[in-house]
């Protein structure tokens, strides 16, 4: 992407500059509520350089991830618009990104999106026109060739978005999944955002692999992180949500912090504590591996947690740029 | 082959009414390969139905009949006098079977006794398999011959999503879930040493050539007929 530093998106002048990058969740509410987003927004004020804003995640119908970001924009934060392929075809994709860059929008997080059995519409037609990797293909090409998918030139103003795709480097085939990455690299992805990672062993193996390939220089990527709240979330992960990958002595750590507390509020205080001590020192250890250029802090429903754990991370406060970020040697 | 299943005897009564005469029609085909509609589940449910009418006090004559095929003209023609005198034709072949039946015969009231599936095939004894989903492009050669398209919960053309998780898809839990057609896929072409297939990106699909085209028809020129010439 050649652009004028001016017209990058935020998230973009931050990687450019060689910062470690932190993006985190806005899950839009199932209902209409301008002030629901708002609330959630001004809670990661400050804390990240972008904000993912999820669309129908886990299938499950909420505020358009275009409408939610606005609102959100308008409270200072940066979009990143997560895209499904799951609910529209070509036509409609592009309409809204059309829409999308006409109102700001400025960063796109392309996926396949959770498979509508999942969600409170399990009778709903899937659409699946084309796949995560193909629309941003299309995404890119929209900016870089000024051309529709179908090829026909566009007149006027193009969208020119921060184009990211997502990796989930525990799911299977495991080996694979380097070359896959490799693949939406070869597709034109900016940025990857990667599924969260608890298991820190096999993610550096993932990412061994992925820096040998050389695909860290093609595009950034940014691992997925989060805090727990209890033994139970971390047990329902590791067991219901398909590749996932909680190691057993994840859950250990989450039980014992809260043995012998007999107070119910008290233990419960003590779970969230522990997880949020495991993110960090997650945290702590993805700055440390090579080709990891940020985290993309997952924490939906318990906003709040962001500030504390990107203050406890060392990673606030956020850079700024009134002035053109300064170009350094490895973006 | 095409895979149905029989409708429940209820809504195949439903479906039938109050006809006093009721012509069940099975297929020699596909559907008496996966045990649905062949001459033997014809003679069966035409006991059902009969059974079914006598206790309700309304007794109507049940005959059967298997075509060879349902979905070719000349083995429809075949049953014209038994089509003609019934009030219902209960049609077991598959969908296709139904609809042929219909046209062959305008005036024939004709219903349908069978859910038609999918195109597949039995995996083992008692179990039957999507396979294709007859897009009209057949991208097999790309992919070791397991289709993307039928058997990827999400028609995925680059490669497995993120919840593929020890060779199962996401869709469906435990051992009911269908295997992920991208890990099967995978396997095949690194064991045939020929990844380089999946590592170049599959463009977006043109879907004109199946059912979002529009209803599809096959004409071969070279196997036409000739018109006869009509004057006047
Ligand atoms: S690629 Fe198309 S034609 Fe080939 S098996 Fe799959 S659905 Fe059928
Ligand atoms: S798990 Fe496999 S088969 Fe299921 S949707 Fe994902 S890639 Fe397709």
């Amino acid at each position: 992407m050649n652009d004028s530093d001016g017209a990058l998106s935020n998230l973009q002048k931050v990687l450019k500059a060689g910062h470690f990058a932190v993006t985190t969740e806005l899950g839009p509410p199932k209902n209409a509520d301008a002030e629901a987003v708002r609330h959630k927004a001004r809670l990661l004020r400050g804390c990240a350089d972008a904000v993912n804003i999820t669309d129908n995640q886990t299938a499950i119908v909420r505020m358009s991830s275009i409408a939610a970001g606005v609102l959100a924009w308008q409270e200072g934060l940066e979009p990143v618009i997560q895209m499904t392929c799951r609910d529209r075809n070509r036509l409609a994709m592009q309409s809204d990104l059309l829409g999308a860059y006409a109102l700001g929008m400025r960063n796109i997080l392309c996926l396949s999106g959770d498979h509508q059995t999942f969600g409170n519409h399990p009778q709903a037609k899937n659409v699946h026109d084309m796949d995560s990797l193909q629309l941003v293909q299309m995404v890119v090409g929209l900016r870089d060739h000024n051309r529709f998918q179908c090829g026909e030139e566009i007149k006027g103003q193009s969208p020119r978005f921060f184009v990211g795709a997502a990796e989930n480097p525990f799911g299977d085939p495991f080996d694979w999944r380097p070359y896959r990455l490799a693949k939406k690299a070869k597709a034109g992805a900016d940025f990857i955002q990667t599924q969260l990672v608890f298991n820190v062993p096999r993610f550096r193996q993932f990412m061994t692999k992925v820096v040998e390939l050389g695909v860290h220089r093609q595009l950034r990527i940014l691992a997925g992180v989060g805090p727990l709240k209890s033994p139970a979330a971390a047990r329902y992960m590791r067991d219901q949500v398909p590749g996932m990958d909680v190691p057993d002595a994840i859950v250990e750590r989450m039980e014992a912090a809260g043995q012998g507390i007999a107070d119910k509020k008290a233990r419960a205080a003590a779970y969230k504590e522990e997880g949020i001590r495991i993110c960090v020192e997650t945290i702590a250890q993805m700055r440390e591996i090579e080709g990891v250029a940020g985290i993309h802090l997952m924490a939906i429903e318990w906003e709040e947690a962001v500030s504390v754990i990107t203050e406890r991370a060392g990673l606030l406060p956020r850079p700024t740029f009134e002035t053109p970020a300064v170009v350094s040697e490895s973006a | 082959m095409i895979v149905a299943e029989q409708k429940a005897l209820d809504e195949i009564r439903q479906l039938v009414g109050d006809a006093k005469q009721v012509l069940v029609v099975g297929c020699g085909t596909c559907v008496t390969v996966c045990f649905a509609g062949g001459a033997k589940e014809a003679g069966v449910l035409g006991s059902l139905l009969r059974m079914a009418a006598q206790m309700d006090g309304q007794p109507a004559a049940v005959t059967e009949v298997t075509v060879q095929r349902q979905c070719e003209w000349e083995y429809l023609d075949a049953i014209r006098g038994p089509v003609e005198k019934a009030d219902v034709v209960l049609s077991i072949g598959c969908g296709i079977g139904v609809q042929a039946l219909a046209e062959r015969y305008p005036d024939a009231v004709v219903v349908p006794g069978l859910n038609t599936k999918f195109m597949g095939m039995p995996a083992e004894h008692g179990e039957w398999v999507e396979r294709c989903a007859a897009c009209g492009n057949c991208l097999l050669g790309l992919t070791g011959g397991i289709c993307p398209i039928a058997r990827c919960s999400k028609q995925l053309l680059n490669g497995p999503c993120g919840g593929s998780s020890q060779g199962k898809c996401e869709v469906g839990c435990g051992d009911s879930a269908p295997d992920c057609a991208w890990q099967l896929i995978y396997q095949k072409l690194a064991a045939q040493d020929r990844l380089h297939l999946i590592m170049e990106i599959t463009p977006a699909k043109d879907w004109r050539s199946s059912r979002d085209g529009g209803p599809r028809k096959v004409v071969r020129a070279d196997l036409k007929l000739p018109q006869p010439d009509i004057k006047e």
